[in-house]
């Protein structure tokens, strides 16, 4: 009897009887960590370089805090693909921007911008987890968080991906001084940096999604400056 | 493959009088399949046999936004809000929480929506869907300033919204908002949601807190109640929607709506309150 790669031709039932879903499914996480940490005159923004699927680690750099045309910066998690073709619509955007009204767009119009441009998708979403980064009109380190959709809010410390659930308690308490007896004061940039790489060598030990290398920028209204330290990569 | 495609379509006839559909005849005479080189046609793909994308765009973004899916879009949900009309105006507290499943993804939202200085719109449901229409209807509201030169009033400002996600219906927009403001007829308060629904009343609570909310605000609420004892009402609802409902709590944000417009009144710790509360004396009940 020849073989037959589908015993049960009724409904192509699966090995309990029960129908097989066949279901297209555009949207993977492809893991790593984001951070962001506003300071007085400055900007963190930080991510690791590890991209992976399932248990298989793809690469491990893989970029995915992008330094934009107009000065700011953008931390991507989630689907790698999408975050790479929502950074090509914003550069884009940024280019026309600055061709239409012959200046870059500050920090706070390009977080508008940003909550839009996810919008236009809201029915076919851009699976990526975003945090703006950049200076605002006053010189103040700015931080804008949101999610996939475009629900988006002016932060002064955030983070996301895999190991938000680690990090962000850590940086309410560090950050944000909470439950601690003292007031709630902005960090030095000196602090800020040993925040962030405190914080994500220990994600590193605890996330599996986490590692290989961490960038960090800092964005001053003199310009950017990138960073880059090893994790582990196990 | 494709030349079979081309022949198929042979049986084309154009309007005689169509002197475009001459040229192209006259142009490419020396060809036996001559039109469809010059008037290509294409054949339309059997949508079933495509993604599940094209066929139920609904059921699809359904089930990528549902919770049994992995790699799901957390939508922030659990809310709770409330709004009340009574002798000084509209009262709208609301709490702070945004959550994706069980994290608390952020413990500090605005969920009350400054459309201008005489509208507010309150946030439940999807965050960004919110977020995103009530911005719109604000631009809406001010391009109608200028056409009519005056305000608009509550109700239209709420019916513009409704209709807007009306035309969405059945998409997965989802929305629970309570449009308040002061126009030329007083105070105004509407529900609408993303169903299309949209309802005129005096007291509104909204989001999976607004049971607990109703408890407090339909045993204590009264029209003629001063300004300080209806925001001491909204706060109480809001900390004990808060204290029952997980997926509400961390902060309550007040709100008084005035012929001058609105006016913030505070953010208020849930956690403090609950200890503020605790060291008062209880009420007496059925005394």
């Amino acid at each position: 009897m020849p073989y037959d790669p589908h015993p049960n031709h009724e409904g192509f039932l699966n090995s309990v009887g029960s129908p097989i879903q066949h279901r297209f499914n555009p949207h993977t996480d492809n893991g790593g960590t984001t951070l962001a940490i506003a300071g007085k005159d400055f900007c963190l923004v930080a991510g690791d370089t590890r991209q992976s699927e399932g248990y298989s680690i793809n690469t491990r750099y893989a970029p995915k805090v992008h330094e934009l045309s107009n000065g700011s910066v953008l931390a991507t998690s989630g689907m790698y693909a999408d975050s790479v073709n929502l950074v090509l619509n914003i550069e884009t955007r940024l280019e026309w921007y600055k061709h239409k009204h012959n200046k870059t767009m500050s920090a706070t119009a390009s977080a508008q911008m940003l909550m839009t441009v996810l919008y236009q998708k809201r029915f076919f979403p851009y699976y990526v987890f975003n945090i703006l980064g950049g200076v605002d009109e006053k010189g103040e380190g700015c931080v804008f968080s949101y999610d996939p959709v475009g629900c988006y809010r002016r932060e002064t410390y955030q983070a996301h991906g895999s190991s938000a659930a680690l990090i962000q308690p850590f940086l309410d308490n560090q950050c944000g001084a909470k439950h601690q007896n003292i007031k709630e004061e902005l960090l030095t940039l000196d602090q800020a940096m040993k925040i962030t790489k405190d914080a994500f060598a220990s994600a590193t030990e605890r996330d599996i999604y986490t590692g290989d290398y961490l960038e960090i920028f800092v964005i001053k209204k003199s310009g950017v400056t990138k960073h880059k330290f090893d994790l582990k990569k196990d | 493959m494709a030349l079979v495609n081309l022949n198929d379509v042979l049986s084309f006839t154009g309007n005689e009088e169509d002197s475009a559909f001459d040229d192209a005849k006259s142009s490419c005479m020396n060809f036996e399949t001559s039109l469809n080189f010059k008037l290509p046609t294409f054949s339309i793909q059997n949508l079933s046999d495509v993604s599940d994308i094209a066929t139920a765009p609904v059921d699809f973004l359904k089930q990528q936004m549902s919770n049994e899916n992995n790699s799901r879009i957390a939508i922030k949900k659990g809310t709770t809000t409330l709004a009340f009309v009574f002798q000084g105006g509209v009262i709208i507290a609301v709490d702070s929480r945004a959550t994706g499943g069980a994290y608390i993804a952020d413990g500090g939202v605005k969920k009350v929506i400054e459309i201008n200085p005489y509208l507010l719109g309150t946030m439940a449901g999807g965050a960004a869907d919110c977020m995103y229409w009530e911005r719109e209807l604000g631009r809406r509201c001010r391009l109608y300033e200028f056409r009519e030169k005056e305000r608009i009033t509550v109700s239209a400002a709420s019916k513009l919204l409704c209709n807007i996600v009306y035309g969405y219906k059945g998409m997965g927009l989802s929305m629970g908002t309570m449009v308040t403001g002061w126009d030329k007829t007083g105070p105004g308060l509407y529900y609408v949601d993303s169903d299309g629904q949209r309802l005129k009343s005096d007291l509104f609570s909204v989001g999976s807190g607004s049971t607990y909310a109703y408890g407090v605000l339909d045993s204590l609420y009264d029209y003629n109640m001063s300004v300080e004892d209806a925001i001491e009402l909204g706060t109480r609802a809001i900390y004990h929607a808060g204290h029952r409902d997980a997926y509400s709590g961390n902060t309550v944000n007040v709100y008084h709506m005035k012929k001058t417009g609105w006016e913030f009144i505070y953010n208020k710790d849930i956690n403090e309150l609950h200890y503020k509360y605790a060291a008062e004396a209880k009420p007496s009940t059925l005394s």
